[in-house]
């Protein structure tokens, strides 16, 4: 049986190690493609070690671009990117939580139904109403801008859910106390409230940035100007060029740089939010 | 320092439910008063309109001279302790007893002068950097305490403050909240419903049930002299017996003194066992159905041979029939053991049938 066991282990491991293969092998060819000539790469002769144009071809994507017709340095489509994500993060943190405030602590007429409203935003993504919210967005002459690539996106029905639950959870005691220590609901808010949904948070921030970070429909709908665009769009129009061959290290060196601010964002919080369902504070 | 008054207090809930059926109750100034009653008697319901947290539908709270009704709880110069001691969890236990003073406004050093008084009195010192889950329960109630004393407020009110606590701590807590509370001599009104802490806590003893006030008074008084069977069965441990007087030997043995009483109440601590009946008193033969020996005391569990019928139902009532006994020291007759016991007139307590009236004979 022990013998079983041992063989039933590697067998275990064997698997996760395919697992692993699978999805790590074409993040390998990314990273490895973005440092090869691009001639090779065109030739189909792609070599699987490290080629030589590391700092040329990291050098020339993010400050110079492609020199094909959508040339734009990818360093400026990051920066669109990062002020979408973060705009997109932070302010579905703010809007949420103010509104799961008022939603659980303020008893106001149709509070129920404009809780349920709220819910049933749920099955409306922006692939669903792109339309009109397409048309409201160009009608505010918002296209073209970080207003326009963030605000439609930030209103947040899962976002709310979860701080409703999480502020549901807070004894009431507390709410009492703050009141008998003289904190108005603002302060109740600020002082109390807000801190105690720190790990809450840093766990939304997480997600929020990253589904941010990762918007493409909406983005290639009202951008049409080559500095607005974000990475994820950018990419795509790398990759279908009619004039010229695709210049493959800078593609793959830009989904490189693509991937960090997650990976980055995903390991920075992670100890905090780790750390945050550790030490409960209730 | 201020005196409370409740006149005519009444809580309505929307549903239409009527949580406190008009209570009246005067708090001196300096007093401790005691809300004691069964749970959902409206006890903590009443407190949290004192408090400001539960809007009042009618009649008056009166804080040292000031009706407090439209006030909010922060403006009433109360400080409340709670049952889970609410403690800010974020932090320190510093902080929680400042915030109530920096939110007033209060200039930082005298925040600092103060919370290091409080900490002194509570032996909170080694502690003021830590953050409540650090602490013990026993400490986190210090805590909630110290965050009501800094405020030196015109009323403390007290939520079931010890019921967390396990009974060894909630002894030693409870003579220390009495202590605190003679030195600084603000009136404190105190909910639990534990008839011990009641007796030994209170000043004035309030006895609620289904949204009144059974009984106020002093607690020896209250005990000494039962003004419904409620009371009777509610304020001691074990309960009052209480049997209901027919055409029985009770009567008989009553005489007609008792004429308009329907219930007889003797304390398991007034019977004797004799085979004399005491002049006036009453004497009833038992069986003993169990024993129950806890060293200084010995409790008999004893069945009536004709068995009496079922009394108003009450918190702690014993099976229709049965009677306790308490005896001194461990000394007891053997179970199945026929015995006979008698109270002297002076221990008896008459009650009207339903058991809302007491009647002096």
């Amino acid at each position: 049986m022990v013998e079983e066991e041992g063989f039933r282990r590697y067998i275990a491991h064997a698997i996760l190690w395919i697992g692993i293969a699978i999805v790590a092998f074409p993040v390998y060819i990314s990273v490895i493609a973005s440092t090869q000539d691009n001639a090779l790469i065109a030739n189909g002769q792609m070599s699987l070690l490290p080629g030589g144009h590391f700092l040329e071809t990291y050098y020339q994507t993010i400050f110079v671009g492609t020199s094909g017709s959508t040339r734009e340095p990818v360093g400026n489509m990051m920066l669109n990117s990062l002020v979408m994500a973060l705009a997109i993060a932070i302010g579905k943190i703010a809007i949420s939580i103010i509104s799961a405030y008022a939603i659980v602590y303020f008893r106001f007429p149709f509070r129920m139904p404009i809780f349920w409203i709220i819910f049933i935003t749920l099955m409306l993504p922006v692939e669903v109403r792109i339309y009109p919210t397409y048309k409201i967005v160009a009608d505010l002459h918002m296209l073209d801008s970080y207003a326009g690539l963030a605000l439609p996106l930030i209103a947040s029905a899962t976002a709310t859910l979860l701080f409703r639950q999480f502020f549901m959870t807070v004894p009431d005691e507390l709410l009492e106390a703050s009141r008998i220590d003289g904190a108005g609901p603002l302060r109740f808010f600020w002082d109390t409230l807000l801190p105690l949904s720190r790990t809450n948070m840093a766990a939304l921030f997480v997600i929020l940035f990253i589904l941010g970070w990762n918007q493409y429909l909406w983005p290639l709908l009202i951008t049409t100007r080559d500095d607005m665009q974000t990475i994820q769009v950018g990419i795509r129009k790398m990759i279908t060029t009619t004039d010229a061959l695709t210049e493959w290290p800078i593609v793959m060196a830009t989904a490189v740089l693509a991937m960090l601010p997650p990976v980055f964002v995903v390991v920075v919080m992670q100890k905090l939010f780790v750390r945050g369902l550790v030490e409960t504070e209730k | 320092m201020a005196n409370v008054t409740l006149r005519n207090v009444r809580k309505t809930y929307q549903g239409g439910f009527e949580a406190i059926k008009g209570v009246n109750v005067d708090v001196a100034d300096g007093q401790f008063c005691v809300l004691v009653g069964p749970s959902g008697c409206g006890k903590s319901t009443l407190l949290r309109m004192v408090a400001g947290l539960e809007t009042v539908t009618g009649g008056e709270i009166d804080i040292g001279g000031r009706v407090v009704n439209q006030i909010e709880p922060a403006d009433r110069d109360i400080a409340m302790v709670f049952q889970n001691y609410a403690l800010y969890p974020h932090m320190s236990v510093y902080n929680n007893m400042a915030y109530g003073l920096r939110n007033r406004g209060m200039a930082e050093a005298e925040v600092k002068t103060r919370v290091d008084e409080a900490a002194r009195v509570l032996e909170l010192g080694a502690m003021l950097e830590r953050k409540p889950r650090q602490l013990s329960g026993g400490q986190r109630q210090r805590v909630a305490m110290g965050r009501a004393i800094v405020r030196q407020p015109k009323v403390f009110l007290f939520d079931e403050p010890l019921s967390n606590l396990d009974a060894k701590l909630r002894i030693a807590m409870r003579v220390e909240i009495r202590k605190l509370q003679r030195r600084l001599k603000t009136t404190s009104i105190y909910v639990t419903h534990d008839q011990l802490e009641a007796m030994t806590l209170a000043d004035i003893l309030v006895v609620m049930n289904g949204g009144q006030v059974e009984q106020v008074g002093n607690p020896l008084a209250i005990y000494e002299k039962p003004a419904t069977t409620f009371v009777a069965s509610f304020i001691g441990a074990p309960p009052m017996n209480l049997m209901s007087i027919g055409s029985d030997e009770i009567k008989s043995q009553l005489g007609g003194s008792a004429t308009d009483a329907g219930i007889l109440g003797i304390r398991p601590e007034d019977f004797v066992i004799t085979d004399q009946t005491p002049a006036g008193g009453v004497a009833l033969p038992l069986t003993v159905e169990a024993i129950e020996r806890v060293g200084a005391e010995t409790f008999i569990y004893g069945s009536r041979a004709q068995d009496a019928q079922r009394i108003a139902a009450n918190p702690g009532e014993l099976p229709p029939g049965e009677v306790i006994v308490r005896v001194p020291g461990t000394e007891a007759p053997a179970i199945g053991a026929k015995i006979r016991v008698a109270a002297v007139r002076t221990k008896l307590h008459l009650f009207s049938g339903d058991g809302r009236t007491r009647i002096e004979a």
